[in-house]
């Protein structure tokens, strides 16, 4: 047991090094969502009437925020489909270790690097008029339910770049799977605007509950949320906790079987 | 003792259609060197793999160290050092970031890890580019690394899959002796080639695989002379050439076949370099001075020609360097 925390460990540190060795990644990984939150908080931010106090970016924040977490699957996708092409994981997969010691090293690796990208977003946020009002132990925890929230979608990650064989196969499903969930959404606008059906996706969506729950714990009045009056939209935290739990149990089995078997 | 058995395996792709192994089957004696020789795709990636835990086949059994292979993969894992055919490190990492992780993963302590690190970056010549990522490093250095960190903890069993193909002549050698010193330590070890030569020179016996199959074995004299001994070709001027025949056939004992179009007479000869100075001395009292001459060694295509009947699909002329040489113009 102990031996297999400290292989992962391994496998964390020897991406924290990566970072270290070649920080341009971890510039750019925080460089791109910064960006989105200028650009959403000045393009849109004028056009939609957002109704909260504060404006729109007290709703665009966590929006934001959580589309940003969403996308930690694109990292450890590509990540761990580049060290497949590289014959890494067969390296790894030749070598004493647990059998869950690397897909789980890469997802902590991961969040981790999430850490990073919160912390310099939060406080762009901050410098464009985001002021979370709900006190520190709540903010505190909205970030730790992003940070969880982002090392659950990981998991679909693993599947992703265990599965594909090329690293920009796995960046374009990636896009095309993380992109759509985001956008049909309560993340950047009213849900009410879209039709019907799509509206039930929207609120029934991960990421929907998700940006509902953090803006809770932010305190932000949801007016982008409930249209319906569906049961997530109701209870946000508590469904968003349903899902980070459904994808960790059901996709971290399949992803340890799956790297288990894995071959070029 | 046996260190490694493999038995009957079978390996398939593409629901059936490709035949990766096809019931090999092998042995290797503690502490001997075994050479897998062959072509592209006869499957010696397949069988190192499988070999190393890493696929699962089909059919068949084997055991490495004595540990059953499919049952007991862990514990197989804990006694093998593996070099794959492409260098499988960290390329954004340091040489030193490399092994000190792999050290860690070893279940080496962190101090142990940073020594034994040292040792090897020492022993393989990499102390002075142990501190800058891989990817600045040369085809050789890489490869070089890539065996260092097989070698973390001192396996009993190491597998090495084409471990000089993409070297030059010198990385080559400098491979050899790492190779060379690693056997005197008694490790046992499977190498996979396209090179008769590398077989030859590093392995005690050797096993020919082609289509999936062990298709020959035995010590690499035994494999030669399978394929035929060595053979004396001369070329000469058209007019010479039923003189110059007479003389090869009175030192090779048997009738040359002669290529009238090249000019080019040949013969196998027992004793190479002899046979080729007493023709040399015949030619040059019958003053007939040849356009060339030359001993020609068998080729790993002669294998393959000899063992199936058909050209091995990449042909890959073994690199005899100096022992071919006897020519001149
Ligand atoms: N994942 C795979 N899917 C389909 N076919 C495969 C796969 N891996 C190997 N093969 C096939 O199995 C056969 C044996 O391959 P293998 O890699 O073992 O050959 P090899 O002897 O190592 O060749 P080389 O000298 O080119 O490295 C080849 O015909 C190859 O195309
Ligand atoms: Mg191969």
């Amino acid at each position: 047991m102990l031996q297999s925390v400290s292989d992962f460990l391994v496998i964390t540190k020897r991406q924290l090094l990566q970072m270290i060795r070649i920080p341009e990644v971890l510039i750019f990984a925080t460089i791109q969502p910064a960006m989105f939150v200028l650009l959403f908080r000045y393009v849109f931010g004028g056009a939609i009437d957002s109704g909260v106090e504060g404006g729109y970016v007290q709703l665009l924040m966590p929006g934001i925020f959580v589309q940003t977490v969403a996308f930690t699957l694109a990292a450890t996708a590509v990540g761990l489909a580049a060290d497949m092409q590289k014959g890494l994981i067969d390296r790894f997969r030749s070598l004493p270790i647990s059998r869950s010691a690397v897909v789980i090293g890469r997802t902590v690796g991961d969040t981790l690097q999430n850490v990073v990208t919160l912390i310099v977003m939060g406080l762009v946020g901050f410098l464009v008029g985001w002021r979370p009002s709900s006190g520190p132990i709540k903010i505190f925890l909205g970030f730790l339910f992003l940070l969880a929230f982002g090392y659950s979608m990981s998991w679909i990650g693993v599947i992703i770049g265990l599965s594909v064989r090329e690293e920009r196969v796995a960046q374009n499903l990636v896009f095309m799977t993380v992109f759509p969930l985001t956008f049909l959404s309560n993340a950047f606008a009213p849900t009410t605007g879209m039709p019907k059906i799509l509206q039930y996706f929207a609120e029934w969506n991960p990421v929907s509950t998700m940006v509902a729950a953090c803006r809770e714990l932010f305190g932000t009045e949801n007016v982008f949320g409930a249209t319906a009056n569906s049961w997530p939209s109701q209870n946000p935290i508590l469904m968003s906790l349903i899902y980070m739990f459904l994808l960790v149990a059901i996709f971290a089995p399949i992803s340890v079987r799956k790297y288990v078997k894995v071959s070029k | 003792m046996k260190s490694i058995i493999a038995h009957e395996l079978v390996k398939t792709y593409d629901k059936g259609a490709v035949k990766a192994l096809d019931g090999l089957s092998l042995e290797v004696e503690e502490g001997t060197v075994l050479g897998l020789l062959g072509p592209n795709g006869a499957g010696k990636t397949t069988s190192v793999r499988v070999l190393a835990t890493l696929l699962t086949p089909d059919s068949g059994s084997a055991t490495v160290a004595g540990i059953d292979v499919l049952k007991h993969p862990d514990e197989v894992r804990k006694v093998i050092g593996l070099s794959g055919q492409y260098a499988a490190l960290d390329e954004t990492l340091t040489g030193w970031d490399n092994l000190t992780m792999f050290g860690r993963l070893y279940h080496l302590n962190s101090s142990g890890a940073k020594k034994r690190a040292e040792e090897l970056l020492e022993k393989f010549s990499l102390t002075d580019a142990a501190r800058r990522p891989i990817r600045t490093y040369s085809g050789g250095m890489r490869r070089r690394l890539d065996l260092a960190a097989s070698l973390i903890v001192k396996p009993k069993v190491l597998f090495l899959d084409e471990p000089t193909t993409g070297l030059d002549p010198r990385g080559r050698m400098e491979m050899w002796d790492v190779i060379d010193e690693l056997v005197k330590g008694g490790v046992t070890l499977l190498l996979t080639t396209q090179y008769l030569e590398e077989a030859d020179h590093l392995a005690d016996s050797i096993a020919v695989i082609d289509t999936g199959k062990v298709i020959a074995r035995g010590t690499a004299d035994e494999l030669k002379n399978q394929v035929g001994s060595e053979r004396l070709e001369i070329t000469v001027e058209v007019e010479q050439i039923t003189e110059a025949t007479k003389l090869v056939e009175q030192v090779s004992g048997v009738t040359p076949s002669v290529d009238l179009g090249i000019r080019k007479i040949s013969a196998p000869v027992s004793n190479g370099s002899a046979s080729l100075i007493q023709v040399l001395r015949l030619l040059d009292e019958a003053k007939i001075h040849p356009l060339d001459i030359g001993l020609k060694r068998p080729s790993l295509d002669d294998v393959f020609i000899s063992l199936t009947g058909h050209v091995a699909e990449v042909v890959v002329e073994p690199e005899v360097g100096g022992k071919n040489a006897a020519k001149r113009k």
